[in-house]
């Protein structure tokens, strides 16, 4: 009798374990040996790697280590500083956003930022969140309503504000400011968050809420979250890089980079040795 | 020395100290106090409804400071309406858009400048420039030109303070929205900015109000009992009536009650105008903090 050969099983590894492969998930950044100078220091050096599409990714590092100067210059608001230079590239998408033609407006309407200190506007709650689509143009009243009030269901707190839409937005907690202001910062629809420290400011409780709605934001956008935070960095992201005196030193999946280090320096930061 | 004795000379210095600022603060007060006490009690015999809204009559020596009043009016708010959105304007450039630098300092600096020109070079000034130059002849206009121009170091400062209070995170936020720096400016930082430069305007408001040297050379008359109907008229000024009254009246002594009337109505005036932009500055500030 004879014994048919078996055939071979075909498994596709790449498919099952299909986040985890760098090569096919998408890239929505990619840096390219930049170097950032304020006046004659300079803040990065020599930077590059590439950041994925819905994925979080955490920078982190010791103060004064160029992690926030990096987040600022992902949407160039770093040039609000005088006198800022630069060289490399950042390709987002097809383009390199220091490109002459790059409109700083569209820019950062579709990589929105949220800041370290909660800081909505002197405004209403409810204007808060419209500031963003008004003056992108949206004028229509329904319009306005329904981006308000799904903006702020997203972050969760439209049950808590819905009955006091129109008061001062100063009136809010500070976590329940910062949620404003992500809220606000989705009203753009943007498709790239940048996020500077954003629990920092805030107790427990508060940075667990945010924690939580970055878990569920990174279905819809990109995220890149600034973090001193090295428990932070990593329960929330799938990637982190470590970044040391204006250096990268380690970039890599958030398990590996905290279960096997490979550089040394990324070793003592992360075992808590130094920062 | 025990340390009893320390503390009981550390007491008695201080006890000094604050007993020779406390003298100050009365000496400050007192002046003011004292001042206003000579004037109102001055003043008071002659005021009444009639003496505000009479014109002046028998050679000033009788009636009332209707057209020097109404004068007065004129030319602050004509002042106000014209230095204000030039203020503002400036202030907004050299603060927001200008590239910092020394032509900025150097700028700022001139401006700073500028408010410690004694008033009559501004006169001189007004008269050649806006009376003969652009042949506004002496009027209310070129009295107003003048005073805008030397309120504005007032204004400019005022709201350039105002614009630098604004916390840098509301420019920050607007701009990671995606807004351009003017939306970000016109809705972000001028609503909080706004009670600032309200007091700018207020302190341009009371010197001009007040100002007498500059409006004698470009516009203010020394008798002339109508109200002006055009802007390129001249017009009657309380402050300028005060000193011919005061000084230039050939029966100083007879005209002497009617002297303190204007100049108690004169800072009465002052005060009601200070009154309006506090009060418009302190809406703003309320409706910033609370909406």
């Amino acid at each position: 009798m004879a014994i048919k050969e078996a055939e071979p099983i075909q498994i596709d590894v790449r498919e099952q374990f299909q986040p985890y492969f760098e090569g096919d998930v998408k890239k929505v950044f990619q840096v390219e040996e930049l170097s950032l100078w304020y006046g004659s220091n300079q803040a990065l050096k020599d930077i590059s790697f590439d950041i994925k599409e819905k994925q979080v990714t955490a920078i982190i590092g010791p103060s004064g280590c160029g992690k926030s100067t990096f987040l600022k210059t992902l949407n160039r608001m770093v040039e609000l500083n005088t006198n800022v230079k630069t060289s490399g590239s950042i390709v987002y998408h097809d383009i390199d956003i220091f490109d002459p033609s790059v409109n700083l407006v569209e820019l950062r309407s579709a990589i929105g930022m949220v800041f370290q200190k909660p800081n909505p506007f002197a405004k209403s709650i409810f204007d808060n969140v419209a500031f963003g689509p008004k003056i992108h143009g949206v004028r229509n009243k329904k319009k306005l309503k329904e981006v308000v009030e799904s903006s702020l269901k997203r972050v969760g707190l439209w049950d808590e504000v819905k009955d006091r839409l129109n008061e001062s937005a100063l009136s809010l907690s500070g976590g329940q400011q910062q949620r404003l202001c992500i809220a606000r910062c989705l009203a753009v629809e943007p498709e790239v968050i940048l996020m500077d420290e954003p629990t920092s400011a805030l107790d427990p409780i508060s940075s667990a809420k945010i924690e939580h709605l970055i878990e569920e934001l990174k279905e819809l956008y990109s995220i890149v979250v600034v973090t001193h935070n090295m428990q932070q960095a990593a329960r929330i992201s799938d990637h982190t890089a470590f970044f040391l005196h204006g250096e990268l030193i380690e970039y890599n999946r958030t398990d590996r980079m905290f279960s096997n280090p490979q550089d040394q320096r990324t070793k003592d930061y992360v075992s808590g040795r130094f920062g | 020395m025990t340390n009893a004795a320390l503390i009981k000379k550390k007491r008695n210095v201080q006890l000094m100290w604050v007993t020779i600022c406390a003298t100050f603060a009365v000496i400050t007060v007192g002046t003011l106090a004292f001042l206003f006490y000579w004037i109102i009690v001055g003043g008071a015999e002659v005021i009444s409804w009639s003496f505000i809204t009479q014109m002046p009559e028998q050679n000033m020596t009788a009636g009332g400071i209707w057209p020097a009043l109404v004068g007065t009016i004129y030319v602050s708010l004509l002042t106000i309406a014209i230095s204000v959105p030039l203020g503002i304007g400036a202030a907004i450039y050299l603060n927001e858009y200008a590239k910092q630098g020394r032509l900025v300092r150097l700028i700022r600096l001139s401006i700073r400048n500028l408010s410690g020109v004694p008033s009559i070079v501004y006169g001189l000034f007004g008269l050649g420039l806006f009376a003969a130059t652009f042949g506004f002849g002496r009027s209310l206009i070129a009295a107003a030109l003048t005073l805008a121009i030397m309120v504005l170091p007032w204004v400019i400062t005022g709201a350039e303070e105002a614009l630098k209070a604004v916390p840098r995170s509301f420019r920050e936020g607007g701009l990671a929205l995606g807004a351009t720096k003017w939306q970000t400016i016109r809705q972000l930082v001028l609503p909080s900015a706004i009670p600032g430069m309200a007091t700018g305007a207020i302190l341009g408001l009371a010197r001009a109000a007040g100002e007498t040297a500059p409006i004698i050379l470009t516009g203010a008359a020394y008798f002339l009992p109508i109200i002006p109907h055009d802007i390129k008229e001249q017009f009657m000024a309380l402050p300028y009536h005060l000193y011919i009254l005061a000084t230039q009246h050939s029966e100083t002594a007879t005209v002497r009650p009617i002297a303190y009337g204007t100049a108690l109505v004169l800072i009465i005036l002052v005060i009601l105008l200070n009154s309006v932009a506090i009060f418009i500055r302190n809406y703003y500030r309320r409706k910033n903090e609370l909406l």
